[in-house]
């Protein structure tokens, strides 16, 4: 059911990488998220490959729990390759059949963009596997800080973020058992019509908004009992502080990019994509 | 009319980090008519076990039967098992949507197919059941205090006129006199129209004063499964996995340790004062 999306789920795992710190994952997650588009050949992704490999098997996070992530985005891979595969006219034609045609290059390009993808999706859910939504929301609040200055108000994003994030698992419990309860109480949701299933949402949808909304408050009430008033000069029970082990992330991450950049662009084993 | 479990286990997120083992090759067989209690720690299965009894979790393995046939056979009729079997959640009222109380108990026998006034009429009885006062049946469910709340969900299922009953604590939160209401309540419905009741509770004192029968759970096994008198012996082994046997047995169990004759194996108060009473007639009239 619900539960089985695992995409942005946290895997409890204990590994090198769930131990770094949130900032070092969130930036080390963009940078390769980059360095994937800053390569066109073959070794580039031979490279990359290698790289994500290597961190999963350090994360002890089972692939298979990483590929049913993938699940959700299928759809929109089947239609980035199609797109890529019959738009693209460049080079030599493969296969021709009424409108559609096939070259090299566009076959080339698709199943690049779906290799791009699927690493893009790997790569940042990857960090939401090792990463508890707290140390995230953390991690985020600590790299934003510079934009206080401009008058982004970075801790109370942050804070409703973590709250957002916090909630999901609560209200899917919730839905759960209103939903159990409602069928135990002979409701169906799930035959009729769209417009009989979108009513039947009602005894679903009505209890679970009253609770939220209940939730909400009694949150509230809580953070104003313990004198909660925003950010300003506020301190953290356990704040982010670098390890030896972070700087030495950064310089393999720093290292990684520098390579396959070199490596993807200069190497003359290329194939071109653009 | 039965209930009956066969080697059911039942295992929560199987196949992933978050696996855990809910329910332990449980066997159970709950004749019709019978009053049982369900009592167990905080995460020793309860819930999960009642939730199998109309086919809301599948077992992982195992077998349920209900009146003989197997409920887990292929198109065994879902809906009809989930009308006999009424299940009434913990904190029902979080289950409440309707403008009104009264139009929220029509919701289940509207769902059985019956007809506005049927429906009606059936609402109309089960809120009499609960003791909801008739002011409050055109006030919004949200509206209502706890209390009056509780009444109106537990009505909602009481109003499909189930044949079997399962009340997952439905006391928890309510003060001792919404509390003896309800199980009054529940105890007198269950004599007069012989309906199997299972609850599901904390609270030893209240299983001894209703059940014919106590099911203690550990770690999802079934640890006991006899007359309350006849598990309440065991307090000891009760105390062990977190729970406690009603205080009447610790004095009883006292008061022989003191050298004096009473029988241990009484449930209630009430019945504590009689035997307590009997023993110090008898001692007086032989001395």
């Amino acid at each position: 059911m619900i539960r089985d999306i695992t995409i942005g789920q946290y895997y409890p795992a204990k590994s090198m990488i769930h131990r770094l710190d949130p900032r070092v994952k969130l930036v080390c997650t963009l940078l390769y998220l980059v360095s994937l588009f800053m390569f066109r050949s073959i070794s580039g992704y031979l490279i990359a490959t290698l790289f994500l490999a290597a961190v999963i098997r350090i994360s002890r996070v089972p692939f298979s729990f990483i590929v049913r992530g993938l699940k959700p985005i299928v759809m929109l891979l089947m239609i980035t390759v199609l797109f890529n595969l019959f738009l693209t006219r460049n080079g030599e034609v493969l296969f021709h059949a009424w409108i559609f045609t096939v070259t090299e290059g566009g076959l080339v390009t698709a199943v690049y963009m779906a290799v791009r993808l699927i690493y893009l999706i790997i790569g940042s859910s990857l960090m939401t596997f090792t990463t508890t939504p707290n140390e995230l929301t953390d991690g985020i609040e600590a790299l934003l800080h510079p934009l206080n200055k401009i008058h982004v108000p970075v801790h109370e994003v942050a804070m409703m973020m973590s709250i957002a994030l916090r909630f999901i698992p609560i209200l899917l419990e919730e839905t759960d058992k209103i939903m159990k309860a409602q069928i135990a109480r002979g409701a169906d949701f799930e035959s009729g019509n769209i417009i009989q299933r979108a009513k039947s949402m009602i005894p679903l949808l009505v209890p679970l908004f009253v609770s939220a909304f209940r939730r909400a408050n009694d949150l509230a009430m809580a953070m104003e009992a313990r004198c909660y008033r925003g950010g300003e000069g506020r301190t953290k029970m356990k704040p982010l502080r670098y390890k030896c082990r972070d700087y030495a992330a950064y310089i393999v991450m720093i290292a990684y990019v520098v390579f396959v950049v070199a490596v993807g662009r200069m190497l003359p084993l290329h194939v071109w994509i653009f | 009319m039965s209930i009956k479990l066969e080697h059911l286990n039942y295992i929560y997120s199987q196949g992933t980090a978050y696996e855990k083992k809910a329910l332990n090759d449980v066997c159970l067989e709950i004749p019709h008519g019978e009053f049982v209690g369900i009592i167990g720690h905080t995460g020793s299965g309860k819930s999960t076990l009642i939730q199998h009894l109309n086919g809301l979790l599948r077992a992982s393995s195992g077998e349920l039967y209900y009146n003989g046939e197997n409920i887990y056979r292929e198109g065994y009729d879902m809906r009809k098992l989930r009308n006999e079997v009424g299940l009434v959640f913990q904190y029902p009222e979080h289950q409440l949507f309707e403008i009104d109380a009264l139009t929220d108990v029509c919701f289940g026998p509207k769902n059985q197919g019956l007809s506005p006034e049927e429906c009606r009429e059936r609402a109309l009885e089960a809120l009499r059941l609960v003791g909801l006062k008739e002011k409050y049946y055109q006030s919004s469910p949200f509206e209502l205090s706890g209390g009056q709340k509780r009444r109106t969900a537990i009505a909602g299922v009481l109003a499909m006129r189930p044949k079997v009953l399962v009340l997952d604590e439905p006391t928890a939160g309510l003060d001792p006199k919404g509390r003896d209401d309800i199980l009054d309540q529940i105890a007198y419905l269950h004599e007069k129209s012989d309906m199997t009741v299972i609850l599901v509770s904390h609270s030893m004192e209240d299983i001894a004063r209703y059940a014919d029968r106590l099911i203690v759970m550990n770690k999802g096994a079934v640890m006991y499964n006899d007359e309350p008198k006849k598990v309440f012996e065991h307090y000891r082994e009760l105390e062990e996995v977190g729970l406690a046997a009603p205080q009447v047995t610790y004095i009883m169990h006292d008061l022989v340790k003191r050298g004096m004759s009473v029988r241990t194996d009484v449930t209630t108060v009430a019945e504590a004062a009689d035997e307590i009473m009997r023993t110090l007639v008898h001692h007086c009239t032989n001395s």
